[in-house]
């Protein structure tokens, strides 16, 4: 039997996506980079990458560097600045059909944002607002109060228990919240016995932290109404079903996209395929049925 | 620009040395609008770990739709690299970067030290075969020692170009640096053109910037991805600005970038 009419949509807050495959700030860069790649209409939603208020030079080099499965960077939020992004990023997005997310601005073609509160690369903002319940609260409320669009509030690993920010800045207001950004770690030359990266530490991610953010997940969404967006080493649609099993309404691929550029659109036929095998007509009828017998 | 992504078949892989190796892909896309300088990203193997691709330049392409990649095993994926056998395939995204500047009048000295060779090499066959009757073009070629430079030395006798040599132990050619080699030459052109190691082309592009020589270097960082989305290749421009060795470059004016002092 063939299931006809596969749904794969799914709604974060208000937002009404075409399937739940998302690509991860930072990690698909303005969008045009991948065009010759990618089918760029088929992606539920993208994230481009983060945007400040001023143009952002970013770390020095090296920048990143390869681990056991996975990759550590320290960028630091290089980016264009807001009024660039506008003016030359921005016009690219009206000829794709899919939906655009950005860090903090709103504007006509913007369909949602989302708020880095735990990027681990850079030094004043990030950490502090992504640690300390209160503050992540804080900034959600502020950004709610300067916008009608949904807000996505992506969360930090390094933390004691991320359920207990998930749950402020559900208080605060947020519409959804990713997770996880990357996980604090470094890498040591031992022969020049210097720092693999200038700025020392940096943010791990790839299929190495798969199940830690997966257990992330699972747990934040056992806790908050709002929808979870599961980020974190995702390659396969074997680790986006993991991820819509665990809890999450919607997934996002970052380093992936850097060795396969066409990862998401496996991605987004692979959970077709896992659809029909399990006869399953709606993706939201998989979403947080992991079974847990005890 | 357009870059494409393709599932290769290995046609060859051969050692020249023990640790030197030409590896011989079908692709046709690629080796169909491929410049000298270009690079392309190779995913070395289908498994998580080595994670990344590797960036490496376009040694040759042929008109069967072949590209030609020369490398050397400095690592585990080169290493992986090494082991493909004929019928095997790799994924391979390119051609990425911009490419050298083709000035086929004038005279022109290109420069290649170890693995910059590769880069070089598709350069002087273009520009042999772009040649104007008046321009003299000589190659300045480097490597630690005879053993590393002879196999690859054939390939460049075919051109109607001087060659001169170096190598570090003093095994084969002149004993010393291509940099030495490049005075006599450097009065007479117009144009250089380097690639090697960082340390050489630096040495390079200050003899050209203090002779008013134009200058091209390809440069080699570390990159996640290789189309300017992952931001991690950076290096500093003359101007201070950080700019990125993937999508600015690889090959970049000598009076573009900061050297280090």
């Amino acid at each position: 039997m063939i299931v006809k009419d596969l749904d794969l949509n799914v709604k974060i807050g208000s937002l009404l996506l075409k399937n739940p495959v998302m690509t991860a700030s930072g990690t698909f860069g303005y969008g045009e980079e991948f065009e010759n790649l990618i089918d760029l209409n088929r992606i539920g939603a993208i994230i481009v990458k983060g945007i400040s208020y001023e143009p952002r030079p970013g770390n020095p080099p090296p920048r990143v560097v390869e681990t056991s499965s996975g990759m550590l960077n320290a960028i630091g939020l290089e980016n264009v600045g807001v009024e660039r992004f506008i003016s030359e990023k921005l016009p690219y997005f009206d000829h794709v059909d899919s939906r655009l997310i950005v860090n903090i601005l709103g504007d006509s073609r913007v369909d949602g944002i989302e708020v880095n509160i735990s990027c681990p690369n850079v030094k004043k903002g990030g950490v502090a607002f992504g640690t300390i319940p209160a503050m992540a609260a804080a900034v959600t409320r502020a950004v709610k109060a300067e916008t009608d669009q949904p807000v996505i509030v992506k969360l930090s690993p390094n933390v004691t228990d991320i359920t207990e920010i998930a749950c402020a800045v559900e208080d605060g207001g947020a519409d959804s919240v990713s997770l996880i950004n990357t996980l604090i770690g470094m890498a040591i030359d031992i022969k020049s016995k210097q720092p693999k990266l200038a700025n020392i530490i940096g943010g791990l991610s790839g299929p190495a932290i798969k199940p830690v953010a997966l257990r992330m997940v699972h747990q934040v969404s056992q806790r908050v109404k709002i929808p979870v967006i599961g980020i974190g080493g995702i390659a396969t649609y074997e680790d986006a079903v993991e991820f819509l099993l665990a809890g999450a309404s919607a997934i996002q691929v970052g380093t992936a996209n850097f060795y396969q550029p066409k990862a998401v659109e496996y991605i987004i036929d692979g959970i077709s395929r896992y659809l029909q095998e399990e006869k399953v007509q709606a993706v939201n009828d998989i979403i947080g049925k992991v079974q847990i017998n005890r | 620009m357009t870059e494409f992504q393709e599932n290769s078949k290995v046609i060859d892989c051969r050692s020249l040395t023990r640790d030197v190796y030409i590896l011989t892909l079908s692709s046709p896309q690629i080796a169909q609008t491929a410049l000298p300088g270009q690079f392309v990203m190779i995913r070395v193997s289908d498994m998580d770990d080595p994670l990344l691709r590797r960036p490496f330049s376009i040694y040759d392409v042929s008109t069967s739709g072949e590209i030609l990649i020369l490398f050397k095993i400095v690592g585990r994926g080169t290493r992986l690299l090494s082991t493909l056998d004929p019928g095997d395939s790799v994924n391979v995204i390119g051609p990425l970067g911009n490419g050298y500047t083709l000035h086929p009048s004038g005279n022109a000295c290109l420069v290649g030290g170890g693995m910059g060779i590769a880069p070089i090499y598709f350069l002087a066959k273009k520009m042999n075969m772009a040649k104007r009757e008046k321009s003299n073009f000589h190659v300045i070629l480097g490597a630690r020692s005879g053993d590393e430079l002879v196999p690859l030395l054939d390939a460049f006798n075919k051109f109607d170009m001087q060659i001169d040599c170096a190598t570090d132990d003093g095994s084969f050619g002149h004993h010393g640096f291509v940099t030495q080699l490049l005075d006599p030459v450097l009065p007479n052109v117009s144009q250089v053109y380097v690639c090697g190691p960082t340390a050489m082309m630096q040495i390079v592009a200050e003899k050209c910037l203090e002779q008013n020589v134009c200058c091209e270097t390809s440069l080699e960082t570390h990159m996640a991805c290789g189309l300017g989305a992952c931001l991690g290749c950076t290096v500093s421009g003359a101007d201070g600005q950080y700019v990125h060795v993937c999508k600015h470059g690889p090959v970049f004016k000598a009076d573009e970038i900061k050297w280090e002092k």
